[in-house]
Parts: C-alpha cells; sequence; structure tokens
C-alpha cells in the first residue's frame, strides 16, 4: 500500500502532499520534514531507495523518490509494493502531471493543487494504485474536465453571446427554427381537415 | 425570437461579473502564494498565512459569498494546510460544499473533504447523506467522486449505510466505476473484514471481468485474501491470466514500454508466490509461466528488471524446481553485478532473500558484496548488511560482528548530520547507548557529548533540555541494565545541564545519582563520573552532599574516597565551587581554562602540560574538569594541610585507556615542586591513528571477504577457510614516553612505539603543541608511514630450537613466491634478499630448503620454511599471532618483486 505521497522542492517547500494514512497535522509536517532531509542529502547517482523514514512507521517502510530539475517526487510505500514498479509509477504521474499542463512546471503544481490531486486520485485511490496507463488517467482527467470547459463557457460566454446576439439578425436563423417546428407539427396535418 | 435576445442581454452583466469575479479570486491565491515566496523567514510567513486566514474566515462566514468563492477559499486552505497551518474553520464548509454545490463546487469539496478529514472525524457524519446520494446519482462523475472518498476516508460505522449502493455498482455498466468500486470494497475489507465476508463471491465475478482494468483491481483483494484464506482453487486461473498477459494477448493500452500491463504481471507473480509457497502441486502448475515470464522479460527497461525480481522472488518461494532456480540464480547474479546502482539494491536485496536457501550464491558474489559494504549509498550498506546478518555463521560470526558494530558506530554520526528534530536526535542516542552499550567505540559518547556541550548557550538549550527530560525519565526507570557508557552519558549531561530545567527539583536529580551511586552493577568508573556531576550541582544541598560525603568516605574505593574528599571541600565553600565549576562556562574556553590558570598556579599546570595530559582532558572533556578541581584541590592542600591524598588523584588520572602515559607521570606527581617552567614550554601530545594504506585497500578485501564468508558452502576453498586479518578502524600502535630531555628552551620526547595487531602499512599523526608566550599556543600537525617491516627483528635461533618452536606454532600461511634466479644459487639469492629487505635471520639452508626466523618488536615470532619448487619459492610461515603471517608474507612478495 502506498502510505504517503509527497512533492516538495529543492528547499524543501511542499508542493503537494496526500496522505492515505491518518496522521495528525504536526506528525504530517514532521514527515515532509524529515523526507527532504532524507532525500535532499543524496547524491543524484545512487539508488532511489531508502529504507526506514523513522516516523512513516517502522522499518516495513521506504522511500521511493524521483528528483526532477527542481521537485522531488516521493513515494512512502510499505513492502507489499514493487520498489521499481512504484518507480516507474512515479514516472507515469509526471508524464500524465506533463500532458495535463503542457510542460508541467513547479508553478503549475503550486496554482493548481487541485488539479494534481484529481489527477492522482486517478491513479491512485485511497493508497491502492488505481490505473497506470497513462492515457486512460488523461482519459478521466479530461472528462473531469469537459465540465469545467462546460461552466468556462458559461463564464466565457459573453463573447459569444456577442456573436450570438449579432447573428440574430440574420434572416436565416428564425428560417430554420420554423422549419423545425413545421417538421414536428406535419403529422399533425391532416387533423384539420 | 425577441425573448431570446432580451435573455441573452439581461444574461450579460451577470456573466461578466460571474468572469471578473472569478479572475479576482484566482488572483488571491495568486497573490498569496506570490507574497509567500517573497519572504524570508518562517516568522514572516505564519504572519501573512494568520493574515490570509482571519481574511477567508471572515469570507467564509459571510452570506454573501458565493460558491464559487468558497471554492476558491478552499483551494487557499488546502495550501495552507499544506504548509503546515490549522484551517479547521474551513472544515465544515468544504462538507457544504460537497453537498449543496454544482459538479465542479463538489469536486472540490470531496478533495478537500478527503485532504482535511480523517475516518474518525465527526463531521463527516454529515457527509453519508451527500455520499448516499452521490453514489446514486446517474452522473458518472459524481459517483466517481463519491466511491473515491469513500475509499479514502469513512468512518467505519457507517460502511452498512454503503455497502449495498457500493456492490450494486460491481454490475454498472462502465468499466471505471466497477474498478472504484472493487477498489472501495477492498477498503472496506481492510477496515472492517467482517462486514465484506458475504461479497466474496462477487470479488470472484470481478476477477472475471471482461474488462482488464476491473480484474487488475481485484487482485488488490486476492493478494490481501490469500494470505488469510487459501484460495488454491484459483490457481488455475491466475496462471491462465498470467499467461495472456505474458503472451501479449492485452489490448495494446496496457502496453507500457512495449511491456504488457507490467504491473498487472508483478500482482500476479506476487499472488502466485503466495499461492505456491510450501506446496509442490500447486507450484507445479506455475514453473511453465514463471519460466516464460524469466524468459520474456529480458528487455532492457527498468519496468522489465521489476518483472524479473518478482520472478526471482517467486522462483525461489514456491516449491523449488532445479532448472527455474539456476535461471533466477542467473538473474540475481545479473542485477547484482549491474552498473546501475537500483538493480544492484536489488540484487542485494534478492541475495538476502536466497541465501537462506542457497548460500553459495552469496559466495559467487562475495567480492561484489564486500564492495557493496564500503558503498557511498547508505541504503546499499544498509542492505549489505542485511544479508551479512543471513549468512552469519559460526567461523565467520566475529568478523561480521565487527563489521556490524563498525556500522553501529556510523549511526550517530549519520544523526547528527540528519536529525529532523530535538527529541528525535535524542531518543535515537538513547537507543544507541542502550542497545550498542559498552561496545560502542569511546568516540561515540565523546562526540555526542561534545556536541551537546558545543553548541551556544540559547540555541542548544533546547536540545539539552530534552536530554535531561529524557535522562530523567529513564532514571525513574529501572536502571540495573543500562550499559556503564549510557550511565556514564547520562551522568555528565544531568551534572551539566540539569540546572536548565526548572521545574525539576535538583535535590531530585542528586537523589537519582545518588542511588545510581548505590547500585552494585555500576562500575568504578561510572562512580567516577556519577560523582563529578554530583560535584557540579552540589551548590547549595550541602545537606545531602554532605551525607553522601560521608557515607562515601568510608568507602574501598580510593578513587571514590578521594571524590568524596573534594565534593565534601567544595559544598562548604561556595566561591571554590564557583570558580572551579563555573555553571554554564562556554565549551571552547574549558581548555582555555586550564591556561588562563596557568600563570596562578603555574607548578601544577605545568606538571599536567609536561606530561603531555592536555591532549586527554580535551578529549575526554569530564576527566580534565574532574581532573582541573583534582589539581586545584590538590594544590589547596599542599598550601594548607600538606597533605596530598596522591593514590587517588593518580588512580583518577591513569585509569587505563584514558592515560598511557600513566608510568611516566608517576614520579612527577610525587614532586611537583622539581618541575620548572622553561621560557619556551614545549608540550608534547601526540595522537596515533592507523588508516589503512590506499595501496592495500584491494588485498584487505579479499582478506575480509574471505574471513566474512567462511564456511559458506561445501566446497570452500583454503583460502576461504584459512583466517585473515584485515585492517580496521583499531588503533594499533601504542605511545610511551621514554624520557623527556630538558634543556633551557627545548625539551626531546621520545615514545616508543609498539605494534600489537601487525597491519600492513600504518599510518600515524599527531601534534605538537607549545607556547611561545602564555595564553598562545601553537600547533604543529606531524604525519608519518609505518610498516610491520619496521617492526620486524631478526629472531636468532639455532636449528633444533627451531624445530621445537615450529611444531608449537599454531597459525600458519602457505604461498609460493618467486624465486630470484639471477644469480648462482637461486635459494640462497633470494633469502639473502629477503634478509637485507626486511632483518629476517636465516638460521640454515640444508639442500633445497631453508628456514628463517624473525620477531614482531613486541615479542611474537614468525618462522619462515622455504623450499625451491621448480621456479617459484615455496613459503610456508607460521607464528602464534593470526596476522602476522600475512603481512610478513605481503612484504616478502614486495621485496622480491622490488628486487
Amino acid at each position: 500500500m502506498i502510505k504517503a505521497i509527497l512533492i516538495f522542492n529543492n528547499h524543501g517547500k511542499p508542493r503537494m502532499s496526500k496522505f492515505y494514512e491518518h496522521y495528525t497535522e504536526d506528525t504530517e509536517q514532521q514527515i515532509i520534514r524529515e523526507t527532504f532531509h532524507l532525500v535532499s542529502k543524496r547524491d543524484e547517482n545512487i539508488c532511489n531507495f531508502l529504507e526506514g523514514g523513522l516516523l512513516i512507521g517502522g522499518s516495513d517502510n521506504k522511500l521511493i523518490y524521483r528528483h526532477y530539475a527542481t521537485l522531488y517526487f516521493v513515494f512512502c510505500v510499505d513492502s507489499s509494493e514493487s520498489e521499481l514498479g512504484i518507480l516507474d509509477l512515479i514516472q507515469v504521474f509526471v508524464e500524465t502531471l506533463d500532458k495535463c499542463f503542457e510542460n508541467v512546471c513547479e508553478l503549475d503544481l503550486i496554482f493548481h493543487v487541485d488539479k494534481v490531486h484529481n489527477i492522482l486520485a486517478e491513479m491512485v485511490m485511497g493508497g491502492m494504485v488505481l490505473e497506470t496507463n497513462m492515457s486512460e488517467i488523461i482519459t478521466q482527467v479530461e472528462a473531469q474536465g469537459k465540465m469545467e470547459k462546460s461552466e468556462a463557457g458559461i463564464a466565457g460566454a459573453p463573447a459569444r453571446a456577442v456573436s450570438a446576439v449579432k447573428n440574430m439578425n440574420l434572416p436565416e436563423m428564425p428560417k430554420n427554427i420554423n422549419i423545425g417546428d413545421i417538421s414536428i407539427k406535419v403529422p399533425n396535418l391532416p387533423s384539420f381537415k | 425570437m425577441s425573448d431570446v435576445v432580451e435573455k441573452t442581454l439581461t444574461a450579460l452583466p451577470a456573466l461578466f461579473d460571474s468572469q471578473t469575479g472569478a479572475a479576482k479570486i484566482t488572483n488571491r491565491l495568486r497573490q498569496l502564494i506570490k507574497s509567500i515566496t517573497e519572504l524570508t523567514s518562517k516568522h514572516e510567513e505564519e504572519n501573512l498565512i494568520k493574515q490570509e486566514l482571519s481574511a477567508m474566515k471572515e469570507q467564509v462566514s459571510s452570506p454573501n459569498t458565493t460558491m464559487k468563492q468558497m471554492r476558491e477559499i478552499m483551494v487557499r486552505a488546502m495550501y495552507c494546510e499544506m504548509l503546515g497551518y490549522d484551517a479547521s474553520f474551513t472544515y465544515i464548509h468544504a462538507i457544504k460544499l460537497a453537498q449543496q454545490g454544482g459538479v465542479l463546487e463538489k469536486r472540490v469539496g470531496y478533495l478537500a473533504v478527503s485532504l482535511f478529514l480523517n475516518e474518525g472525524h465527526e463531521l463527516l457524519l454529515l457527509l453519508v447523506n451527500t455520499v448516499l446520494k452521490d453514489l446514486q446519482s446517474t452522473n458518472l462523475i459524481e459517483a466517481c467522486m463519491a466511491l473515491t472518498v469513500v475509499a479514502q476516508v469513512f468512518p467505519k460505522d457507517m460502511i452498512p449505510a454503503v455497502l449495498p449502493l457500493v456492490e450494486d455498482k460491481l454490475s454498472h455498466p462502465k468499466e471505471i466505476i466497477r474498478r472504484k468500486a472493487v477498489l472501495a470494497l477492498y477498503k472496506f475489507y481492510l477496515i472492517a473484514p467482517n462486514q465484506v465476508q458475504h461479497i466474496h463471491a462477487k470479488f470472484r465475478k470481478a476477477l472475471c471481468d471482461k474488462d482488464p482494468g476491473v480484474m487488475t483491481s481485484s487482485l488488490h483483494i486476492y493478494l490481501q485474501l490469500i494470505r488469510v484464506n487459501s484460495y488454491k482453487d484459483l490457481t488455475g486461473s491466475f496462471v491462465t491470466i498470467l499467461k495472456q498477459v505474458v503472451g501479449g494477448k492485452l489490448p495494446l493500452d496496457f502496453n507500457y514500454h512495449s511491456v504488457p500491463a507490467p504491473w498487472l504481471q508483478i500482482q500476479l507473480l506476487r499472488i502466485l508466490s503466495l499461492l505456491g509457497k510450501e506446496d509442490q502441486s500447486t507450484s507445479e502448475l506455475m514453473y511453465e509461466v514463471l519460466d516464460e515470464s524469466l524468459r520474456r522479460a529480458e528487455m532492457n527497461h527498468n519496468i522489465t528488471y521489476a518483472i524479473l525480481y518478482e520472478c526471482v522472488k517467486a522462483v525461489y518461494t514456491i516449491h523449488p524446481k532445479a532448472e527455474l532456480l539456476e535461471k533466477a540464480a542467473r538473474c540475481i547474479g545479473n542485477f547484482v553485478l549491474s552498473p546501475k546502482i537500483n538493480l544492484k539494491y536489488l540484487g542485494l536485496k534478492a541475495l538476502t532473500y536466497v541465501v537462506q536457501h542457497d548460500a553459495k550464491l552469496a559466495l559467487q558474489h562475495q567480492m561484489t558484496i564486500i564492495e557493496c559494504l564500503d558503498h557511498s549509498d547508505f541504503t546499499i550498506k544498509r542492505e549489505t548488511l542485511e544479508l551479512l546478518f543471513r549468512i552469519t555463521n559460526a567461523q565467520n560470526v566475529t568478523v561480521i560482528i565487527e563489521k556490524m558494530l563498525d556500522f553501529l558506530c556510523y549511526v550517530p554520526i549519520k544523526t547528527l548530520t540528519f536529525a529532523p528534530d530535538n527529541s528525535w536526535f535524542i531518543q535515537t542516542m538513547n537507543d544507541v547507548f542502550s542497545i550498542g552499550g559498552d561496545l560502542l567505540q569511546q568516540d561515540v559518547p565523546n562526540n555526542f557529548l561534545r556536541l551537546l556541550a558545543e553548541g551556544k548557550p540559547e540555541e542548544d538549550d533546547q536540545l539539552r533540555l530534552y536530554a535531561v527530560d529524557s535522562y530523567l525519565t529513564v532514571l525513574k526507570g529501572h536502571t540495573s541494565h543500562l550499559p556503564q557508557c549510557f550511565l556514564q552519558v547520562m551522568s555528565w549531561v544531568l551534572g551539566e545541564y540539569a540546572h536548565l530545567q526548572e521545574s525539576v527539583d535538583q535535590r531530585e536529580v542528586i537523589q537519582f545519582l545518588t542511588q545510581l551511586l548505590d547500585q552494585r552493577s555500576v562500575s568504578s568508573e561510572t562512580r567516577v563520573w556519577i560523582l563529578s556531576a554530583l560535584t557540579k550541582i552540589s551548590e547549595g544541598q550541602t545537606d545531602l552532599i554532605l551525607d553522601l560525603a560521608e557515607s562515601l568516605s568510608s568507602s574501598q574505593d580510593t578513587v571514590l574516597r578521594q571524590q568524596a574528599q573534594e565534593l565534601r571541600h567544595l559544598s562548604q565553600d561556595s566561591q571554590l565551587h564557583e570558580w572551579a565549576l563555573p555553571r554554564g562556562a562556554p565549551w571552547d574556553s574549558i581548555e582555555v581554562a586550564g591556561l588562563i590558570v596557568f600563570p596562578y598556579y603555574d607548578k601544577l599546570f605545568l606538571l599536567n602540560i609536561n606530561s603531555g595530559y592536555l591532549l586527554t582532558f580535551s578529549r575526554y572533556s569530564n576527566f580534565f574538569r574532574c581532573t582541573c578541581i583534582c589539581l586545584y584541590i590538590n594544590f589547596v592542600y599542599h598550601f594548607s594541610s600538606s597533605t596530598l591524598i596522591l593514590e587517588g588523584v593518580k588512580r583518577v588520572w591513569g585509569k587505563d585507556g584514558y592515560l598511557p602515559q600513566k608510568e611516566a607521570t608517576a614520579p612527577l606527581v610525587d614532586e611537583p615542586s622539581a618541575a620548572v617552567q622553561p621560557p619556551g614550554q614545549h608540550e608534547a601530545a601526540e595522537r596515533i591513528e592507523s588508516r589503512p594504506e590506499p595501496s592495500t585497500q584491494n588485498q584487505d578485501k579479499q582478506q575480509l571477504a574471505s574471513s566474512l564468508f567462511v564456511g559458506l558452502g561445501v566446497g570452500s576453498s583454503m583460502s576461504l577457510v584459512r583466517k585473515l586479518y584485515y585492517d580496521g578502524f583499531t588503533v594499533s600502535l601504542r605511545g610511551n614516553v621514554v624520557d623527556c630531555l630538558e634543556a633551557r628552551s627545548t625539551s626531546v620526547c621520545h615514545y616508543a612505539l609498539l605494534m600489537d595487531d601487525p597491519h600492513t602499512n600504518v599510518s600515524f599523526t599527531g601534534t605538537v603543541s607549545y607556547q611561545t608566550q602564555p595564553g598562545h599556543t601553537n600547533t604543529l600537525p606531524f604525519s608519518g608511514t609505518l610498516s610491520t617491516a619496521d617492526f620486524i627483528r631478526p629472531l636468532v635461533v639455532t636449528t633444533e630450537e627451531y624445530g621445537k618452536l615450529w611444531l608449537s606454532l599454531s597459525h600458519d600461511v602457505k604461498q609460493n613466491l618467486k624465486l630470484l634466479t639471477d644469480a648462482g644459487d637461486p635459494l640462497r639469492t633470494t633469502l639473502n634478499a629477503l634478509k637485507d629487505a626486511l632483518q629476517l635471520h636465516v638460521v640454515d639452508i640444508i639442500g633445497s630448503e631453508g628456514i628463517v626466523a624473525c620477531r614482531l618488536l613486541s615479542g611474537a615470532p614468525c618462522l619462515l620454511h622455504c623450499r625451491v619448487n621448480g621456479t617459484a619459492l615455496a613459503m610456508w610461515l607460521r607464528s602464534p599471532h593470526p596476522a602476522l603471517p600475512d603481512c610478513i608474507l605481503y612484504h616478502c612478495q614486495r621485496a622480491l618483486t622490488h628486487h
């Protein structure tokens, strides 16, 4: 099971944190700090696994992390997860973010924390890996994105509304509507006779 | 038509408005983040967030706040919570948002709920109805959100309420819903297994789902269920699924880097290994597919290694099959030897797992394992130790334990640099001390005390307070099992810093320490530590202290008697106490204190410095302080009553291991007035360390390898059984001041060095400190390298004596060496060359055989028997010392190659 997923930058500023087990607020902050201390001291060319984070519960757990430019992606998992599997899952996560944000950067994560969480929710649910297929994740995220767009559509309506108002003056428009009406009414015509 | 136009036009302002409204809110988040990044201190951040939170509080309680604004507020609240600030006033609004909002608001609301609340939070009850409603919703997205929140946080008691709805979702036409429902049910199973007992049949249906995604989700459940119940009847199904996956029968979407559904394969392999464990008939079902997996997973991508690793583990877990084991062993080899560090780590892990079944495999990779032992990566090192732990047997136990203890000594150094906070640090050190105990190298407690002492008073008082508190708690419990070194550390800390903790009565601390003194398990050395701690905190508690001093003054231990005298003296004279033990004196001035005192009490301190004590004191801080007092008190005694309790003084300083120069200093103590201060006072202090030479490292590794892997595998070769030494980190040289010549402005110190443990090469370093003017110390470092050859002397014996000695020696080594054939008599030439290079004594040469003898300066003999064997010289060495033959052999080899 995945216990926590943390993203922080090179200075240890948290950019996203998601805990799948309950910890108190203070413990969560301590875990983030501890994890940053452990991970940031490590060279680039040593392995991506760290055993036994002390706060996040015992020797069964390990940290699996990847470092991308300014960000660290850390997954805290127990022994039932495959190390290399999780390592590639991080890669999938990052690639998905990259697709969804178009060249993701730290700022995207800061300003769209909710969106990052939503993407993650399609990948990992309650600590279990739900989906590993990037295109499937993106499909789900986009399905939700559509709602957003439809709302943004209303919000962005002014521009379209103006053009609609312009179009109203065109003579064809009402005609079309009438045609529709007529065609519906056609079956009723004989009754007039 | 005009209707339409009218409606559109009336809607326009609102639309414009809502857009600008949204933009305004987004700007607020942007503004907040921008201002946070501009801040320089944590304090400023706190203030800013506090302002922000109070602004938010106002906003959420205002009736005019729209849902959309609420959404933005939620995102800001998430941000603040992530930074660790409490935004609990928004929790109820998060729930409201999920209850009342449209789909978008719901999403933010649910997200906030799952981030803010935990399973036990009472507010969650308010959400149950909303979740029920959304589960029934025809809107896919709403149903998905409800399932997600159910799987993330849901009160245990409320599971029965949603269970039927979630169950229904298992037959939902949309696969994403089915998949989430399966995971939600799994979560229920984890929280309350008995409540989902009745739906195990439905899990089976999920396993057979036409959508591979749903099937994958159901594997989570089975992986868990198989640990509890046996599902052997499903083995066939799992094998078939894996076969299909490996065979590429899944749609191409499931490929990841052209590997078919790797995560699914990993899951299946884990399930199979659980099923096949200790079950031959079940295992037989899966041999074929495992073989197939091993064969297919040959592409060079990270994820294929993940599959391979699971395969290997499965092969070793199930009932063994020779052919598969062989293949798996080869895979492990590839992992271990891989230049990729992640794979090496997994290789070590696999080895650790496998070594119980097949110890020989570790033997094959012994050199790699040795390299990993010194790897710069902590994780690799740790895993290697784990591996070593598994291969421990009667023959290699000493070497392995030694390595592990070395590692234990790394722990504190690690903790010093990484410690996330004070309490954790102290707790960890407590563990290290109580577990590692007296086996820890002296450096560990010393470094720890130094760390405590060196910090600035304001900054590190917190740390010290933690230490004091934690030690008082420890002392309240059972103390008889605690190692001496831990007791020493505790008493030092309490002595120095107990006064920082104002809430604790100093009398209580004194009582704790006194109780310790009474314990029989406490060694006399620890008693000294405890007493000096008591001396430090005795101020103002004269009654307690006098009782104590009284009871100790009849002690059989002279050291304690001496200290009790001092204690009584100090507790009665507060001025003296103040001077001798200034409370909270900064650490670096302690060493200086000796020099400040110097002009007033020069004779005594001259004595002190003359005998090279200063180094000892600075390293063993407690003893420095305690000795200062001794000196001072002795001085007082000297002038007041002329009764020096010299014996005690000497014993305190002369504790073995603290003061090797004991013999040399004793006469000086006897006649302190004889010491004169020369103008350019020299103080010679030498610290000798041994470090393994780089040139011998490789050889060392091999030797270490052979001693670590002794006894693994049946047909281990001769060289493996041989017990070899290795260059550790032990100090192997001893120094003694032989004599101290004093001229007007120079003093010459001779040190005799002895080699107790032969090492091929030993480098030593040291410092000479001297004063050109009072209060100003200069330090000169020096270093050099010594080899065993420097410590070898000829051993003159007759052939008969040689014969007798030969039979009595136990450790022997055989090796073929190069024979020098450039002159007439090869044997004689070679032996002479060795004799010149190493100061050996050639006892006799008979035909093609020669016998040679030598001894180590400290006495251990080594006999060499040489025989010409074709173009080589067969050398057979014997010695009572286990490591000596190897050292000499090494130097012989060198001498002959350089010849």
